[in-house]
């Protein structure tokens, strides 16, 4: 597998420039992920309304697979409803670790098939899957809260 | 100026590499293995010796009565013979054969530090110990309610011996170091810092994971109250370590697996404990990992320890004065009086995605904080790249290792 494939144009763009970057205030849910393996860092604060992700950002260090990841969730997931994100994120961890599933809907990750490249490095999915793994934690929690609430 | 780094051309680490099968695999062609520092290759003779164990007496040690178990009671304890011998212990009876360091260590702050430290005492470590030297240390402090004291290191990576003065006192129970530091290459003054520990009573325990595959090792003549070790990061199997001690404190120290083997008598409700070292290897041990050990050692005593320290010291100046050229490449830790164990970052490449490129080139390095966060912290840097190298590398290896660097700035460079 060429490096270019793994560090796609999008990634690097996504790293040098990551978008939605630094803290929102006032978050509804605020998270920390940390990759015990290379010591990268990642903390998501996001805004909901309702169910929907209205605003999301992120802040934290780490590779420019890490990074690149984290800003292009922090892109697809506003706008979107809880359970869409969910089935999201479940959807890229199996294009992440190359799991072949029909059910698979790849056509829904749009940009994020850039990173379908990271298959190929088995000691780099950890990397991609810092962000996500930790915005599903962030959600997990907020929906034990509110169940908890009820 | 240009420094004339000289290299001992009787060593001929080319032949030494024959003896290692892993660079004679076909799908591992053209690999250059430069993580010794994690775990080495190990030699045909090591493989051989395990199987030979498994092939010719396979059967538990100290147990049965008849030839083949016999002979490998035998085997097993002569590989602790050839350990002692390896690190200069007065007696073989004080080699524990343990799984790591990080079990050693854990041998001690449970067996030994939980029964003698309290409340009133001070545990010291310096803050480039490995985790495994640095964690056991700080449940001791909390369980015991100890007060864990810190060994600062100065921006080179060197522990300045000063401030021992004010931090050793007849508070301080015990002082764990490391020989030699896993991220930056730094080799401690051990010796001068288990006097000074020992002026005021404390004990002391040496992690070796990093010197005994390097340099000559004495255990008396440093005065070492414990020194811990692995057989995997001097060409032995995973899963074999030592754990020396002193025998007046392996007596005092409790076990720390109780069951088989390990005990004297047994009766209902109590039971008394097995001769040193038995008493704290209860059930089956790794016998083929310490016939393995003792092939290890033999291989290391074949090369000799000292040609082994000058290949080392010669790979790792030329490795230094090599990428000191990079431009935008900071280098961990001392410039000299180092183990062969280079950090580094390149430019603002995350070491993660610099492994990758090497490892695209065959160029295999460690990346990420080394299991020595504290370090991590005190360079305020997130991970390294760490090369390292042992016996079997060469010249040539770190030619490519800088080449490949180069070559990486150039392909990272499209990223600022």
């Amino acid at each position: 597998m060429a490096l270019d494939e793994l560090y796609q144009e999008i990634i690097l763009e996504h790293y040098k420039k990551p978008k939605n970057m630094g803290l929102l205030e006032h978050a509804d849910i605020k998270v920390e992920g940390k990759n015990p393996f290379c010591g990268d860092e990642i903390e998501l604060a996001i805004k909901l309304k309702d169910d929907i992700i209205e605003n999301v950002t992120f802040d934290g260090s780490g590779c420019a697979i890490s990074q690149a990841s984290a800003s292009l969730m922090t892109e697809k997931i506003k706008g979107k409803s809880i359970s869409q994100v969910k089935k999201l994120i479940s959807t890229f961890k199996k294009m992440v670790k190359g799991e072949e599933d029909s059910q698979i809907n790849k056509d829904n990750l749009e940009e994020l098939l850039a990173l379908q490249g990271v298959s190929e490095f088995p000691s780099r999915i950890k990397c991609a899957l810092l962000a996500w793994n930790t915005l599903l934690l962030g959600l997990d929690e907020k929906l034990k809260k509110q169940a908890g609430e009820k | 100026m240009e420094t004339q780094i000289k290299e001992n051309t009787s060593f001929d680490a080319d032949k030494i590499r024959e003896h290692f099968p892993v660079f004679f695999q076909p799908e591992n062609e053209g690999l250059i293995y430069l993580d010794s520092a994690a775990t080495t290759q190990r030699p045909r003779e090591v493989l051989a010796a395990g199987t030979e164990f498994y092939e010719k007496f396979n059967a538990n040690a100290h147990r049965g009565a008849y030839k083949i178990a016999e002979k490998a009671t035998e085997a097993y304890e002569r590989a602790r013979e050839k350990v002692g011998q390896f690190i200069g212990a007065k007696d073989s009876s004080e080699i524990v054969f343990v799984r790591s360091t990080t079990e050693a260590i854990n041998f001690v702050a449970y067996g030994w530090a939980r029964k003698f430290i309290s409340a009133e005492d001070e545990i010291i470590v310096s803050e480039m110990e490995h985790h495994s030297n640095l964690v056991p240390w700080q449940i001791v402090a909390q369980k015991t309610g100890a007060r864990l004291r810190f060994l600062r290191m100065n921006e080179n990576g060197v522990l300045p011996l000063e401030q021992l003065d004010s931090l050793l006192s007849t508070k301080t129970k015990l002082v764990a170091i490391t020989h030699v530091s896993n991220v930056l290459g730094t080799v401690n003054p051990v010796k001068e810092i288990i006097q000074a520990a020992h002026n005021v009573g404390a004990k002391v325990v040496v992690d070796g994971a990093q010197s005994a595959p390097h340099l000559p090792v004495n255990v008396v003549d440093l005065d070492a109250d414990f020194f811990a070790f692995s057989g995997h990061k001097m060409l032995a199997p995973m899963g074999i370590g030592v754990l020396y001690g002193k025998t007046a404190l392996l007596e005092e120290m409790d076990p720390v697996y109780y069951g088989g083997e390990m005990i004297k008598d047994v009766d209902y409700y109590q039971s008394t404990w097995n001769d040193l070292p038995w008493k704290f290897e209860a059930g089956t041990q790794n016998i083929a990992g310490a016939i393995g050990l003792g092939a290890a050692i033999d291989f290391i005593n074949n090369v000799g320890i000292d040609n082994i320290r000058k290949h080392d010291h010669f790979l790792t100046e030329y490795a230094l004065n090599e990428l000191k050229k990079i431009n935008d490449l900071v280098i961990l830790g001392p410039m000299n009086n180092r183990g062969p164990a280079i950090s580094f970052n390149l430019d603002n490449i995350h070491a993660h995605d610099l492994a990758t490129f090497l490892d695209q080139k065959n160029i295999a390095i460690r990346s990420g904080h080394h299991c020595a966060k504290l370090v991590m912290k005190k360079f305020n840097v997130a991970a390294t790249a760490r090369a390292s190298f042992y016996l079997y590398n060469t010249k040539t290896d770190i030619d490519a290792l800088v080449h490949a660097l180069n070559e990486a700035k150039g392909y990272f460079s499209k990223w600022r």
